[in-house]
């Protein structure tokens, strides 16, 4: 389960990263979007995997640490998805205007030969 | 327990909050409350400097938790004095800001004060994880205020920089889970000890780890290869604002200061110091091409810019140097220079109005209205920036050099210190005769509307440039208090004890 989980990370961050090279704004936030994914994924899983462990304290189950899941990371995690979310939705809103007013969704709009 | 340290993230967030609410109330009232809420920080930043100079260590547990389990805020001597340093720049943003930007700007005080929240909760947070929480917190104000009324090449700008910010918080969670996942713990103190104690097998992905942290705060910081982003973002916002950003470079000069001393400093076991081997050879080749930089620049803005970023190479320089007595010299440093990158970014604006035809452009074609007051202030701040005497920047400059001589490469240190010190020389000289050669037209030919110059936008320049002239006539206790912060930084473990020692408070209905 580790390497199936390590591997579609790794496997996003790729994609990731290939759409955040390219020169339009719009491969670009797609780019970061799924960036914000593998990383938080990854946060979330930072923990340690585990199944059928619940982060709360659950009537009936030893109350130890081996029968528990992190509760941390998920708290991190849920932090870190508002923030990249809000984040996210403010750079549409710039990108958007930035096309209208510079007339281009390239990135460095002012070379005109990429239109 | 003491309530102080909470009181510089409270009180913007409060301002900002009611400022939020009072959006289409009168200019004058935002004003006010804008004033009372920066005044009020004023009262408590010094308040904590004092404390801080007594050697006092605050620390504040939010909800009343331990400090291992809950989060904790510090005010030690280099966050009390980073919290003073972001209080001037707020008020001077704000005074400045009032000759009717902020009019124009429907949010700008409700984004400034949570410019200057974020900004004052990095400093003070003790927490690794809400030093991300505040940095987005900054950086969220940062790009409102940036994109303000913004036209295509504003826009183009704010879009590089939310894109490259927002790739550097991704860095920043990564670091953070792999540090929690490792140690697992995000307190800085709670780090600090338990990250000497790392089994060796995990000694390879902590040091990533760190180094992942300091490419992220190398963003922030604009160091090398992270920060062709800065001059022209910084060129294109606002003066108050460019003014306000002056220390947001610093935030990443203080995080690399605060986590590589206190967390992966010198007692880190196998992680010690991971930093410094990168941060010498970096900051000195960032000081460097930022004085190339600074030389080619065709406007006074991105000149500035390019300045800023030079700082902060220099800062890094003296961090990879290390030992107490460069850690101190760069720390007043730190303060001038500030001081007068933002005194500068107000006077490029100043001289942007002053000339109808070529704006803040370094080309002789256009004279300038104001000549003497302009160029008057502009020599004072370029001195203070080339390092010349007598002013603060010679003073820190001297200091800085005296420090790096103990390196073993001093002799190299001194040649690029002083060669990018040299450029800096000629490019500032290269943009006054530029801009104040010319004399002023004879009566008025042009048809542009004469910009006058205004009480407000003249006082917080004149301020930032007494303060420098001030942090030069006392430079002999700013010294010594940067000198006992580099002494307290490198000895962590009073800072560890103090965090973790701290003790909830008791109360009284939980006692039976």
């Amino acid at each position: 389960m580790e390497l199936l989980a390590a591997s579609a990370i790794g496997v996003l961050v790729a994609c990731a990263v290939w759409l955040m090279l390219r020169a339009r704004t719009f491969d670009v936030i797609l780019g970061l979007t799924l960036l914000s994914y593998a990383v938080n994924a990854m946060l979330f899983m930072m923990g340690g995997l585990a199944l059928g462990k619940p982060p709360l304290i659950r009537q009936g189950l030893s109350p130890t640490l081996a029968s528990y899941a992190d509760p941390v990371p998920q708290a991190l995690v849920l932090t870190a998805i508002v923030i990249s979310f809000a984040m996210t939705a403010l750079l549409v809103v710039v990108a958007l205007r930035s096309r209208e007013a510079n007339d281009s969704d390239h990135v460095d709009a002012d070379d005109g030969d990429d239109r | 327990m003491n309530h102080l340290p909470v009181l510089p993230v409270l009180i913007p967030l409060i301002a900002g909050a009611l400022l939020l609410m009072l959006h289409d109330t009168g200019v004058r009232i935002r004003r006010r409350l804008s004033a009372i809420a920066v005044l009020a920080m004023a009262v408590v930043a010094i308040l904590l400097v004092g404390l801080a100079d007594q050697g006092a260590l605050l620390v504040y547990q939010l909800g009343n938790w331990p400090s291992s389990v809950g989060i904790v805020l510090v005010v030690d001597r280099l966050a009390a004095l980073m919290l003073l340093l972001t209080v001037a720049l707020g008020a001077v943003a704000l005074a400045y800001a009032a000759n009717g930007l902020d009019d124009r700007q429907p949010h700008f005080h409700a984004l400034l004060m949570f410019q200057v929240m974020g900004i004052s909760g990095a400093f003070v947070t003790g927490d690794l994880f809400n030093l991300f929480v505040f940095f987005e917190v900054l950086l969220i104000a940062s790009y409102g205020l940036l994109v303000h009324a913004a036209d295509g090449e504003r826009l183009r700008r704010a879009t590089h920089y939310m894109v490259i910010n927002l790739t550097g918080s991704s860095l920043f969670l990564v670091a953070i889970g792999l540090i929690f996942g490792l140690v697992g713990t995000l307190n800085m103190a709670d780090l600090a000890r338990k990250v000497a104690a790392q089994p060796a097998e995990n000694v390879a992905l902590l040091r990533a780890a760190a180094l992942l942290l300091m490419v992220v705060f190398a963003i922030k910081g604009a160091l090398l290869p992270l920060w062709f982003w800065l001059p022209r973002t910084y060129a294109a916002a606002t003066p108050a604002v460019a003014a306000l950003f002056a220390i947001m470079t610093k935030v990443g000069v203080y995080a690399v200061y605060r986590v590589h001393t206190l967390v992966f400093g010198p007692e880190a076991g196998a992680v010690a110091d991971v930093a410094q081997p990168w941060l010498l050879p970096l900051g000195l080749a960032t000081l460097a091409i930022a004085a190339l930089g600074a030389l080619a620049a065709n406007t006074l803005r991105t000149l500035i810019g390019h300045l800023v970023v030079a700082s902060a190479g220099m800062l890094f320089t003296a961090f990879g140097v290390g030992g107490q007595a460069a850690l101190g010299a760069a720390l007043y440093y730190l303060v001038h220079s500030t001081l007068v990158a933002a005194a500068l970014f107000l006077l490029a604006d100043l001289v942007l109005r002053h000339r109808p035809a070529a704006g803040d452009c370094l080309k002789t074609d256009d004279a300038i209205r104001r000549r003497d007051a302009l160029a008057f202030a502009f020599i004072v701040a370029a001195i203070s920036m080339a390092a010349l005497p007598p002013l603060s920047g010679f003073v820190a400059k001297v200091a800085l050099l005296d420090a790096l001589s103990a390196h073993p490469a001093g002799a190299w240190l001194w040649t690029v210190v002083l060669a990018s010190g040299l450029l800096v020389i000629v490019a500032l000289a290269r943009a006054g005769s530029h801009l104040f050669w010319r004399p002023p037209p004879r009566g008025l030919t042009g048809t542009a509307p004469v910009a006058t110059l205004r009480l407000v936008e003249a006082a917080p320049l004149a301020a930032l440039l007494t303060a420098s002239i001030a942090l030069s006539v006392m430079a002999d206790p700013v010294l010594r208090y940067a000198e006992a912060t580099a002494t307290q930084l490198l000895a962590p473990q009073r800072y560890i004890q103090a965090v973790l020692g701290q003790r909830p408070v008791e109360r009284p209905e939980a006692t039976p």
